[in-house]
């Protein structure tokens, strides 16, 4: 188990337990690109974590470290109090990793059930035989899981889509079929590339609401890559401040606005 | 064939809901009473299972310390759950007052203070949040009991309790024997319900409605039309309308049909197809909004289909309404309407969820003739009615047979109706209101000693055919400068009737001519806007666009020549008009929460606009203030340019000359 004296208190009271994910000096290149410079970081159980900075700072890069897609070349990743060994995407997935893209990458010929329903593939056993005759353990399984599945759907409120191809939707709720894929894998730590890309006010009011409620219901770590300054500093207990591939600073949203770092490189210097 | 409980009993030996609920129980005990669809697949609890959760539920009310008498609101979307509630709430000897679930904190606040209510049944974390927001204001406020449990574990619950909670709280109490000597006090005079009516104008006013009133309004209604166990209702209008009470509670409890509840308020279409209601009820709104999708859908249609379509329409129109009110048809007429039923009316009513529905009613607004028709000649049963909350509904219903776009039907059974010498509608019926709570002012301006209720409608009765024909309302009816008679909902309705205009609020009481206000209907002027590659940012920018403001124009000018041709009432044609920069919305309380206009707020609001209407300006620029739908308030501006309409020159009749 977690090491939960490590925890903290939130300044909204929320209790956020031990380190889940620890990045120690995580350096990754791409021939002669550095895209990520030595930079460690830790990520609670129970928090809402963000990764900021400008546009090429390394984020979705970080993200994809976090998510097995690359490894990097120098540095660690520690996973619930254990160095991670290089793995596979699936493998990290079938730990409970699980992720949204920031360009959405559903099957869009696909129903909105089918596409969340994908998101089980890990909690299946049967075979393919035993699937597709749909006699038996596999039949009980289906309906566990379809069950789950209809939680998901429930809760992010997108019943009446359920049986509608993904194709078909607008942007912003293709969004939250991507979000509905994700929590039906059960994840314990949720990594959101940019979900409020692209969305107007009321859409991302919306996913705000969902993505604090995910972390409330279900207890959800979440590690989430935004653009939007006002979202991340409402949502997230604390964040990471990446520029050119370093780390310049981390800490809580107020910590992070007031470091005068971080309103050079990023927020940009205000005029006097 | 399953016969009604309701025609073999007398009304007299069942005195209340819980009393059906009891009959029910007994005689139907297996047969459904509630579905609802949850997590994608239709849940459904019998008579027998009903009772059940209605008596722990009530036993739980015990244990909270009702008493006799209080006031429990229930306030949330259509729900199982929350119908229990209400008559776990009569059990006890309470009053159940349901509220709309969309009203805002001050409209909720108003009522839970005005009928000090100490409990509320609540639908889910909104309304809790909408509750909490107001409780300091809320003395009488004791308890909060909520059904969906999202959301709501990290809150106080000192004064929360979850619904299966207070009904495990019951099932463990003991107090049956409490619970049955407080449902057999109850008579046929104790209080059923009370509704708050949405009131045009001022403060809303709660209607106390007995027992006696919905009972036997609800055994007349259900005998008119021959509802029976086995009928299928979908519930997905406002739990607080009456309406909707008497539908799925009165006529439910007392033929003992089954009430279907939607999964949520977005996929109440699909509910519809999967459910096939056999007796619907929707406002004419929704018969609008569903042919003005289908007629869109058909323009994308293939040039074949489009054909078939056009072909069978033709000829359903004529024969269809006929063989509805079992007129005689030719063979051929006969043949090809069967082919049509295969190849179109079928597969459209299917689509519409309409396929299976024998009693269709609409009302509270008039419908255009054109889509009223629509439906009736696809072979649907759609009829009016008349009704409004201090009748318990029904005033006027169509026969099936006597059905007509024009008017509202025949006084349902034991309703007496009377036109006084104003033109204004009385009537009187055992489904008549007991009291305005707290109001007995208002009570005694509407009902006298005899009984008789002012409905504030100005109509009159047809003497070949005793058909009930609405005007307007009384109030609104007045004169012009000339002389003439001002309807406004007359000519606003003529408007309305065009696809293309959703809302028309026309004004010129005591002036020398009318002007109007046009809400655009942004379905259907979208659609046409996207064929024309007009492009447009939002509602305001394409209502204003020239274009549409000339095809409202040839509307308008339509309108006035069907004005014209009415002796009575053609003063009122329109000189002026503006389509407006907003639609006008209940949450800035230009309209009811039912979508009526309330007028008084209008003329007040949009003062700068009337002025420039009638001083002959080209434009005018204004600013209007806008509530959002969190309660926050903002504003737009907008520059409006004022259309002049052609006029028909008519021998206007003045209102002495007419008498």
């Amino acid at each position: 188990m977690l090491d939960q004296s490590q925890g903290y208190v939130t300044a909204d009271g929320r209790q956020i337990g031990g380190v889940l994910m620890e990045m120690k000096d995580i350096t990754l290149r791409f021939g002669g690109v550095t895209a990520i410079k030595d930079i460690s970081f830790d990520i609670h159980e129970g928090e809402i974590r963000a990764i900021i900075g400008p546009n090429g700072a390394g984020k979705s890069s970080m993200l994809n470290v976090i998510s097995g897609f690359y490894t990097p070349q120098e540095g660690e990743v520690w996973y619930k109090g254990a160095p991670r060994p290089a793995m596979k995407p699936y493998e990290v997935a079938r730990m409970g990793v699980a992720r949204t893209f920031q360009n959405i990458a559903l099957f869009e010929g696909m129903t909105v059930l089918d596409n969340v329903m994908t998101g089980r593939l890990n909690h299946m056993k049967a075979g393919i035989l035993a699937q597709a005759i749909w006699w038996g353990k596999a039949r009980d399984e289906e309906i566990a899981n379809r069950e789950h599945v209809e939680r998901v759907i429930d809760f992010l409120e997108i019943q009446s889509i359920r049986k509608t191809p993904v194709g078909r939707l607008p942007y912003g709720l293709k969004k939250r079929v991507e979000l509905a894929r994700a929590l039906a894998a059960e994840p314990s730590l949720l990594l959101l590339d940019e979900p409020m890309a692209g969305m107007n006010v009321e859409e991302k009011e919306d996913m705000s609401r969902f993505i604090l409620d995910v972390n409330d219901e279900f207890g959800t770590t979440i590690a989430l890559i935004e653009h939007d300054m006002g979202v991340v500093m409402d949502l997230s207990d604390r964040v990471v401040v990446m520029d050119y591939g370093k780390k310049i600073g981390d800490g809580t949203p107020d910590e992070v606005r007031n470091d005068q770092t971080v309103i050079d490189a990023y927020l940009g210097v205000p005029q006097e | 064939m399953a016969q009604s409980a309701g025609s073999a009993a007398s009304a007299a030996q069942y005195v209340s809901v819980p009393a059906l609920l009891a009959r029910n129980a007994k005689s139907f005990g297996a047969q459904a009473a509630y579905r609802e669809k949850e997590l994608g697949i239709w849940q459904s609890w019998s008579w027998a299972e009903s009772a059940k959760e209605i008596e722990a539920l009530a036993l739980g009310l015990l244990t909270l310390g009702v008493s006799p008498g209080d006031h429990i609101a229930v306030i949330g979307r259509n729900r199982p759950y929350l119908y229990w509630s209400i008559v776990a709430a009569q059990s006890v000897g309470a009053v159940p007052v349901p509220l709309y679930q969309d009203a805002v904190g001050e409209e909720v606040a108003y009522v839970l203070d005005h009928c000090a209510a100490r409990f509320i049944i609540a639908g889910d974390q909104e309304q809790v949040d909408k509750i909490l927001d107001i409780q300091d204001r809320l003395e009488g406020l004791e308890h909060i009991v909520y059904l969906d449990q999202r959301g709501m574990r990290k809150y106080d619950h000192s004064r929360l309790t979850p619904f299966d909670k207070v009904q495990e709280a019951g099932r463990a109490s003991g107090l049956e024997a409490e619970l049955a000597e407080r449902t057999a006090a109850l008579d046929y005079d104790s209080t059923c319900v009370m509704l708050y009516t949405s009131g045009t104008t001022g403060r809303p006013k709660g209607v106390v409605l007995s027992n006696r009133n919905i009972i036997e309004t609800s055994k007349n209604s259900a005998e008119f039309d021959r509802l029976k166990a086995g009928d299928e209702v979908l519930a997905y209008l406002p739990m607080a309308w009456v309406g909707d009470f008497i539908f799925s509670i009165g006529q439910a409890y007392w033929t003992g049909f089954c009430v279907n509840c939607p999964e949520s308020a977005e996929t109440v279409m699909h509910d519809l197809r999967e459910i096939g209601p056999t007796y619907y009820f929707a406002p004419p709104r929704v018969f609008e909004t569903q042919l003005t999708s289908v007629m869109i859908r058909m323009e994308d249609a293939g040039r074949f289909k489009r054909w078939i379509f056009q072909k069978f329409m033709d000829r359903a129109k004529t024969v269809g309404p006929k063989l509805l009110d079992r007129k005689p048809v030719g063979l051929m007429d006969r043949l090809m309407y069967r082919l049509g039923e295969f190849f179109v009316y079928g597969p459209l009513k299917n689509t519409l969820g309409l396929s299976r529905v024998r009693v269709g009613y609409t009302a509270g607004e008039a419908i255009g003739p054109e889509i009223f028709d629509f439906y009736r000649s696809l072979g649907i049963n759609l009829k009016q009615l008349y009704g409004q909350t201090e009748a318990s509904v029904f005033i006027t219903q169509q026969k099936d047979d006597e059905v007509r776009p024009d008017t509202v039907g025949t006084p349902t059974p034991g309703v007496e109706i009377k036109i006084d010498d104003n033109g204004e509608v009385f009537y009187r019926s055992p489904g008549v209101f007991v009291e305005y709570f707290k109001n007995a002012e208002s009570t005694a301006g509407t009902k006298d000693d005899e009984g008789w209720v002012a409905t504030g409608d100005a109509g009159f009765l047809e003497s070949d055919t005793g058909h009930l024909r609405i005007i307007d309302r009384a109030k609104d009816v007045g004169k012009m400068a000339s002389g003439a008679l001002f309807a406004p909902k007359y000519v606003e309705n003529k408007l309305k009737f065009f696809p293309n205009i959703l809302e028309a609020v026309v004004l010129g009481n005591g002036r020398d001519n009318c002007v109007a206000f046009i809400n655009i209907d942004l379905t259907a002027v979208g659609n046409w806007a996207e064929r024309n590659n007009i492009a447009y940012g939002g509602y305001q920018e394409l209502s204003q666009h020239p274009q549409v403001r000339d095809t409202i124009r040839e509307h308008v000018e339509e309108v006035n020549k069907s004005v014209a041709q009415d002796e009575m009432l053609n003063g009122c044609q329109i000189h002026r008009f503006l389509v407006l920069h907003k639609e006008l919305d209940a949450d800035d309380g230009e309209l009811t929460r039912t979508r009526k206009v309330r007028r008084r707020i209008i003329e007040e609001k949009y003062d700068d606009l009337i002025t420039a209407l009638y001083d002959g300006s080209e434009t005018v620029s204004t600013e209007t203030e806008v509530t959002y739908e969190d309660g926050r308030k903002g504003s737009i501006k907008a520059t409006l340019t004022l259309m002049d309409a052609a006029t028909v020159p008519v021998q206007v009749k003045t209102l002495e000359a007419a008498e």
